[in-house]
């Protein structure tokens, strides 16, 4: 069983999947769910798995109860995930905005389905201003992690929950219906998880040892409240500095730079690899992490480039951050295809070839 | 009633793109026969038959899918006249779901199904797969579906394969997988799925091989 899963030894498996297995090894101890497609896969590997391998599942009576149930055991200290899809999660970002509001570290995961409303349920990417600019009500950020392979869904949820950890905070793995549902290989790294120590905040019992924590992000007191989100701003501009992640692609010569996360990079980087092939000098910048956006990595891939062209499956949401991080030095044109359409790496090779003309 | 060939199996096991290389190799092989592929999938709306219409229209082969397959509406409404489609093909395959639950829809129809003449069900397994990785957990959900689809399987398939990093190794430790599950169970190897650039190399040194080309898989390969 799971149980054994060998270290290093490589499995093929959905990109569900593989998230709920690396959370469990990474320590998850609780995992509170509700059912969506096209997530489901996640929680049913949870349900089997977790009361065999010393953990909680619960499937919650709703979305709203599922993301409480995290902020309770999130309290507690222990490590602990939710998981949904587009409009499962948008019911969660109450609970999401509560746990900002009280430091508290989480994972949660949100396989993207089309929207807005109930949309459809294939893949989409049109959750990246809510995960990364109003995760819910407030001043607030969330970590997000955007994955491109079943391998990287299991070694950024590894990741997402040591980072949590490390800053008190929540993560959030952006992933999309396409990534969920796609099988490849795969491989579980024997990393030992980050141990942080929560004995500070966690409310796990006094046992009349010491004074109550209390967890809470009510503050009737106003300049009380501005002083502890300047200080959770403190904090941001920590991660900002430190946590920028990305790759990329052919971008040392490249004039025509393709920017594009999760899915969408993997049908640009197909595009970019066949333009190359034609005498374009087309490059990819992947971004790993979309809070804090990449954007010094951004900056030096995109030196050389002549014009971006920014792909998402979405009508363009993340190209607001391309062209911040280039304070709108060069053109930035796009390509996208919305609805849970996924676009073929030819369409995208049919616009670089546009682009190419105009240069 | 003509041959129905069902195909069953863990989700991610690989059914769909067994199911299709199975209908192209046989169309092949009968040109003059009347076949019909059916996506008996109520389970999941992503890589599946139904996505492959054009392929079989190519090929001559009819293709029947749940009603509003692959649309937003992609609810479990089955609206197959099963006796009918099986009367009018000489072979019909059918794409089962995943796990037990996407065997629900087969039981179903049980009672056409258990009394077709040279009825097949044929289990496909792959020991890269994660959750049937072990001759046991296979066997498990083989007899799960097999308790929800009122339906004995009658042979199993070694889809043994690791997605684009499989190799001859793969195969070859895959053998005793296979063979242990077909002892335990009592059943007959039906087919070894073996990718077509690894066919020539590996043909002799596999049971009943059929030669497979990838057709499941994302857009940007």
């Amino acid at each position: 069983m799971a149980e054994n899963t060998k270290s290093g030894e490589k499995y093929l498996m959905k990109g569900n999947e593989a998230l709920a297995e690396a959370a469990i090894r990474a320590g998850c101890k609780c995992f509170f769910g509700y059912p969506i497609t096209p997530q489901t896969e996640l929680a049913a590997y949870m349900a089997k798995q977790m009361p065999k391998r010393g953990g909680v599942f619960l499937q919650a009576e709703s979305e709203l109860a599922a993301v409480n149930m995290l902020l309770g055991a999130a309290s507690s200290g222990v490590r602990a995930m939710t998981s949904s899809s587009s409009p499962g999660i948008s019911l969660k970002s109450e609970g999401i905005s509560y746990m900002a509001g009280s430091d508290l570290p989480a994972v949660i995961i949100n396989v993207q389905r089309g929207g807005p409303g109930l949309g459809s349920i294939q893949p989409s990417q049109s959750d990246y201003f809510q995960a990364t600019h109003a995760m819910g009500h407030g001043d607030f950020n969330i970590l997000v992690f955007a994955p491109n392979s079943v391998q990287e869904m299991a070694d950024l949820a590894a990741l997402a929950f040591d980072k949590a950890d490390e800053y008190r905070i929540p993560a959030m793995i952006l992933a999309d219906g396409l990534l969920g549902q796609m099988m490849e290989p795969v491989s579980f790294h024997e990393i030992e998880p980050a141990h942080t120590d929560k004995s500070g905040w966690a409310a796990n019992g006094h046992k009349n040892k010491r004074a109550h924590h209390i967890i809470n992000s009510l503050y009737l007191d106003a300049p009380t409240l501005e002083k502890i989100v300047r200080e959770r701003y403190e904090r941001y501009a920590i991660i900002e500095s430190r946590e920028q992640r990305s790759e990329s692609y052919m971008c040392e010569d490249a004039e025509i730079l393709v920017v594009g996360y999760g899915a969408a990079a993997r049908v640009a980087k197909s595009a970019v690899a066949q333009a190359r092939a034609e005498g374009i000098k087309a490059g990819l910048f992947r971004p790993i992490t979309l809070y804090p956006f990449p954007k010094d990595a951004l900056r030096e891939a995109a030196a050389g480039a002549k014009v971006l062209l920014d792909t998402e499956l979405s009508m363009g949401q993340m190209i607001e951050d391309v062209k911040l991080a280039i304070n709108c030095s060069k053109p930035v044109e796009f390509y996208g295809r919305t609805g849970g359409v996924v676009p073929t790496p030819g369409e995208i090779l049919e616009k670089l070839r546009e682009l190419n003309g105009g240069i | 009633m003509g041959k129905v060939i069902v195909i069953t199996g863990h989700y991610g096991a690989g059914k769909t793109n067994f199911s299709i290389n199975l209908a192209l190799a046989l169309a092949l092989e009968q040109p003059q026969a009347r076949i019909t592929v059916c996506d008996l999938d109520i389970v999941n709306p992503y890589f599946r038959t139904a996505d492959h219409a054009e392929l079989f229209e190519r090929h001559g082969i009819k293709l029947i899918t749940p009603l509003f397959a692959n649309t937003s509406l992609d609810i479990p409404a089955l609206g197959f006249d099963m006796a009918g489609e099986a009367a009018q093909s000489d072979l019909l395959i059918l794409d089962v779901g995943g796990d037990e639950q996407g065997a629900i829809a087969l039981g179903r129809y049980a009672d056409v199904l258990g009394g077709a003449q040279g009825l097949e069900m044929l289990y496909v397994v792959n020991r890269c797969r994660k959750l049937t990785e072990s001759p046991q957990e296979a066997l498990e959900l083989m007899y799960e579906i097999e308790q929800a689809a009122r339906l004995k399987h009658t042979g199993v398939v070694n889809n043994s394969n690791l997605g684009a990093l499989t190799d001859e190794e793969t195969l070859l430790r895959s053998v005793q997988y296979a063979e242990d599950i077909c002892r335990e169970a009592g059943l007959p190897l039906r087919y070894t799925a073996v990718r077509s650039e690894l066919f020539d190399a590996l043909a002799n040194k596999l049971p009943c091989p059929l030669k497979c080309e990838v057709y499941v898989k994302p857009v940007w390969e």
